[in-house]
């Protein structure tokens, strides 16, 4: 008998996935392997890893969305490559080479539509998501000289629209898609210098660019969008000296807590705690390093912080309610990336340099388990599929 | 001229003998280090085969005509009004000029 547990055992290890196993997705996530072009798919249920999808290029920046059956994942390379990935058959269904060099994407409210944002050349490609088709194509020109920006903080908002900001030209441009074959492109000018990434709040209402050039944040509010742009936070680093900042940090998501939000401060060692119902600063939290993300847990009451080099063996975690940091972990060198189990009892982060993907209890703060990864950085999971912006 | 060994540089260096600045070569760890960071770190912005990102690619067609002098300033120093750093905190003068000639002369993907 325990021999054909064994050859069973076997058997399923050995027989690749298929559709017809009726398995959900909602427990999936992917892991990039930067180095070596590859993804691994994990469950989140028993935390193990389910297998290796090797060929999607140059992945030493990359990020991935999900269709809205959790099914299919678009990963967006940083050699321009979109790879659509089947999450259940662990195969690339059909994979493109858009532009040379794109820093990533978003999929439309209604799931038919995937942008890519890209750096060289600067703009936006947006695709069929079912065959990947090119539907539309909107070149970052500005100037009289008509030259093209680096596009970043791309996002999806409620109205079938894509949201991003040009970091050369200073510029936020708002694409509705209603009519693929037609976009109507709104731009809003002079909105700060060099806006680096960009988030939307979890409503689709509110787009915020983070600014390298200067202080503060550039708010756009895509419910009244004749009102234009504001600068909040704009004083939150003057007459201090600006530490170097070695890595570029990510809004991603909207750490949002009541009705607090959580930034990264742009070379400051702080977090900046935004009141939203004034947009004026309510807070700074020093912290370990430059903060690179800031996520909050599901639930709000906690936020997670990860650092850029030279302070990327820590994790910290703020408690929202007194603004402190209640615990810092070490997971090892070069902790790149991390992301909540759908309802947040647990958080996956990736170390890099030790080669390994980490699980933490994200009450108990105790590891659960670590699995290997060939230099592993962003960890996406299948419940972004129904997140306006992820 | 001697060329001492790699893994004796390495030994002296450990047990102090030498100080770091005098050394042609850095010790062979210490290469595989700043190699690790010029793909990792150096590549968060320039792109890990250094083919440009948010920061310009930095292959060595894209460097002719920029001095290994100037590379190793900008390493260090940064670059006023860019989102280029100075590294000097992590890195001596000697290992950005070493960084700056693996620059110049392409590193193996």
């Amino acid at each position: 008998m325990i021999r054909t547990a064994l050859f069973s055992l076997l058997l399923v290890s050995l027989t690749p996935a298929h559709a017809a196993d009726l398995r959900g997705t909602g427990d999936l996530a992917l892991v990039i392997e930067r180095a070596s072009g590859s993804i691994q798919i994990i469950e989140t249920t028993g935390n193990s890893s389910l297998g290796r999808i090797e060929g999607l290029g140059d992945l030493s920046h990359a990020s991935a969305v999900y269709s809205r059956d959790e099914r299919y994942a678009y990963i967006f390379g940083r050699d321009g490559g979109l790879t659509k990935v089947d999450m259940l058959t662990r195969k690339i269904v059909k994979r493109i080479m858009q532009a040379g060099n794109s820093i990533g994407g978003a999929i439309s409210q209604d799931g038919t539509l995937v942008a890519v944002s890209n750096y060289e050349p600067g703009g936006v490609k947006i695709f069929d998501a079912a065959t990947l088709a090119l539907v539309a194509d909107i070149p970052a020109s500005y100037g009289e000289a008509k030259q093209t920006s680096k596009v970043i903080g791309l996002v999806d908002a409620p109205g079938q629209k894509f949201v991003f900001s040009l970091w050369d030209a200073d510029e936020i441009w708002v694409a509705d898609m209603s009519r693929p074959d037609k976009p109507a492109i709104q731009k809003f000018k002079g909105i700060g210098r060099n806006p680096y990434d960009a988030l939307i709040s979890p409503d689709g209402r509110y787009y915020i660019a983070g600014l390298f050039g200067e202080d503060g944040m550039a708010l756009l509010d895509l419910w009244n969008l004749d009102a234009g742009v504001k600068r909040i936070l704009d004083h939150y680093g003057k007459g201090e000296q600006k530490l170097p900042v070695y890595k570029m940090p990510h809004l991603e998501g909207w750490a949002m807590a009541g009705q607090y939000a959580f930034v990264p401060a742009v070379g400051h060692h702080e977090v900046l705690v935004i009141d939203t119902r004034n947009w004026s600063e309510a807070g700074r939290i020093k912290v370990h390093g430059q903060p690179i993300f800031v996520m909050a847990r599901p639930d709000g009451r906690h936020v997670w912080v990860n650092f850029a080099i030279p302070n990327n063996d820590t994790l910290q975690v703020i408690d929202t309610q007194s603004l402190k940091i209640i615990k810092k972990l070490q997971p090892g060198k070069g902790v790149l990336h991390m992301e909540f189990e759908p309802r947040g009892e647990e958080l996956w982060a990736s170390v890099r340099d030790d080669d390994q993907l980490v699980v933490y209890d994200t009450e108990s703060f105790e590891e659960r388990v670590r699995l290997p990864a060939n230099k592993p950085s962003g960890i996406f999971a299948t419940v972004r599929a129904h997140k306006t912006g992820l | 001229m001697l060329k001492t060994p790699l893994f004796l540089v390495s030994l002296m260096l450990v047990s102090g003998l030498v100080s770091e600045p005098a050394l042609a070569e850095l010790a062979a760890s210490r290469q595989s280090e700043l190699m690790h960071l010029l793909k990792q770190d150096c590549g968060s912005c320039h792109g890990m085969t250094l083919k440009g990102g948010l920061g310009p690619a930095l292959l060595p067609a894209q460097l002719e005509g920029k001095p290994t002098e100037y590379l190793v300033v900008t390493i260090l120093e940064g670059h006023a009004n860019t989102a280029m750093p100075g590294w000097k905190t992590m890195l001596t003068a000697d290992e950005a000029l070493w960084i700056a000639r693996q620059l110049k002369q392409g590193i193996s993907q």
